[in-house]
């Protein structure tokens, strides 16, 4: 007989579960603060999302150790740009930096799984959806990690987007309120920890808008 | 002549690098949580090789500069390296002589960076650390795991003290304990784990950090009762059936 012994893998999954939604002048970003590896949580207060810029919000969940290094990456070529260009960056350049970024790792990925939201240029709603190779689209509304299975057919259910198939491109933001798209992303992170036992604890929900940048939380449930 | 020191397996300049890729000597969990005036941790002083409870003398918490204290689980060499990288880390730091020292939420943002390099590498530091610490009155209690996997918490447990001590800690842990409800409450997670964890030994330390300094006890064994009657006969009506 062979000796057993322990054994490692470089990846872990943290589980945890993304929203952000964009509107015609505000973007949605929402996180649950859970954080677990395999039956067990780690801690009940761990923030998944992380401020890129001044109008730019990423939601990251996957492995947190990769997560955190991709933050730390974003955060660093970030004052770089600020020093080189005396300006924060928009949303859309840091949503390409972002996909540029993890295609670099395209053989060793980072395993994180990302939405980034935040305002563009015109000052309306953008949300950027990825896998974690790099792969990426500009979307009204989107959801990523361990819930995104419960969380994103409910909100192709309730905001019903045009089909981005149509001639010509219709615009994708939502079309709700601020309050509304609060309160919906309230309702998806409440169901989704009904039956995601990666997903609960606290909700973590972020606003952007032209007065800046606000941020609120709601209780989950703990089991 | 190098193949032939391949054969013998002593390791040649040819040969492939080898990395750890599982431990020797290993450390079983530590407990570790915030009190009133700082952060207590505890940790058993065992080592086991395998199965076999190799060292039953093990120091597992060291004081790291002014301001913090290292607990480690996992793979005992590995700690102790890591202890030499803090130790010279401390002494550049200190070199500036400007006043400056490392606080415990710069060392764990270090240790953060050493295990998620190492983990990169595919050579990894087969620990789980525990960083409290206490500078200007703010108290930092945080832990990282093999692969890098890092957080902060009121109070933190590494491997079986995850699944028995947190659940305990999360029932009773409030933040205005004083050092002797604290010790106490260490104390009931740790006798939790040295009846059913198996490679924990009656032999611990319990470590305490305030603005004060590092302070960590003499090892000592608690007092224990194996007359429950789970205990008595575990095997009572479930029997196997060969």
């Amino acid at each position: 007989m062979t000796k057993q012994h322990a054994n490692w893998s470089p990846y872990d999954n943290n589980g945890g579960s993304c929203v952000a939604i964009a509107g015609a002048d505000y973007c949605v970003i929402a996180a649950d603060t859970r954080m677990s590896t395999g039956y067990s949580i780690l801690t009940r207060d761990y923030s998944k999302i992380c401020k890129l810029a001044d109008k730019c919000v990423m939601a990251s969940s996957g492995f947190q150790a990769d997560v955190k290094a991709l933050q730390k990456l974003l955060a660093a070529r970030h004052l770089i740009y600020q020093h080189q260009h005396n300006k924060q960056m928009s949303c859309p350049a840091m949503a390409q930096l972002l996909s540029n970024t993890l295609y670099y790792k395209r053989f060793f990925p980072y395993y994180s799984f990302n939405v980034v939201g935040g305002l563009d240029n015109e000052g309306k709603g953008c949300v950027y959806t990825y896998d974690a190779v790099g792969s990426y689209e500009r979307v009204g509304y989107s959801s990523q990690g361990s819930g995104s299975t419960l969380i994103m057919p409910f909100l192709d259910n309730q905001l019903k987007s045009p089909s981005p198939l149509l001639l010509p491109a219709q615009d994708a933001v939502t079309p709700l309120s601020e309050a509304e798209a609060v309160d919906l992303v309230k309702t998806c992170f409440a169901s989704a920890t009904e039956r995601d036992i990666y997903t609960g604890d606290k909700l973590e929900i972020v606003v952007l808008n032209k007065d800046g940048i606000c941020r609120e939380y709601m209780e989950l449930r703990k089991d | 002549m190098e193949s032939n020191q391949a054969k013998h397996g002593l390791v040649g300049p040819n040969d492939p690098i080898q990395r750890t890729q599982y431990p020797y000597v290993t450390g079983t969990s530590v407990v570790a949580l915030k009190y009133k005036d700082g952060i207590l941790m505890a940790a058993d002083m065992g080592g086991s090789y395998g199965s076999t409870l190799r060292y039953k003398g093990v120091e597992r918490m060291k004081p790291i500069g002014k301001h913090s204290l290292l607990g480690a689980s996992g793979e005992i060499s590995d700690f102790q390296e890591i202890l030499r990288y803090l130790d010279e880390l401390i002494l550049y730091d200190n070199m500036w002589d400007d006043g400056n020292s490392l606080g415990p939420k710069e060392l764990h943002s270090y240790l953060t960076r050493v295990m998620y390099n190492r983990r990169n590498k595919f050579d990894p530091l087969w620990n789980s650390l525990v960083l409290g610490g206490v500078k200007n009155g703010q108290k930092y209690l945080g832990m990282v795991s093999m692969i890098g996997v890092n957080f902060e918490d009121d109070h933190v447990a590494t491997g079986f003290g995850n699944h028995l001590a947190r659940p305990i800690l999360r029932d009773e842990w409030h933040e205005n304990l004083s050092y002797e409800d604290g010790v106490k409450l260490l104390e009931k997670c740790m006798r939790v784990l040295l009846y059913r964890d198996r490679s924990a030994v009656n032999k611990l330390q319990i470590a305490k950090i305030t603005e004060e300094g590092v302070t960590i006890s003499q090892p000592y064994s608690l007092k224990t009762f194996w007359g429950f009657s789970a205990f008595e006969n575990p095997t009572v009506g479930a029997e196997g059936s060969w």
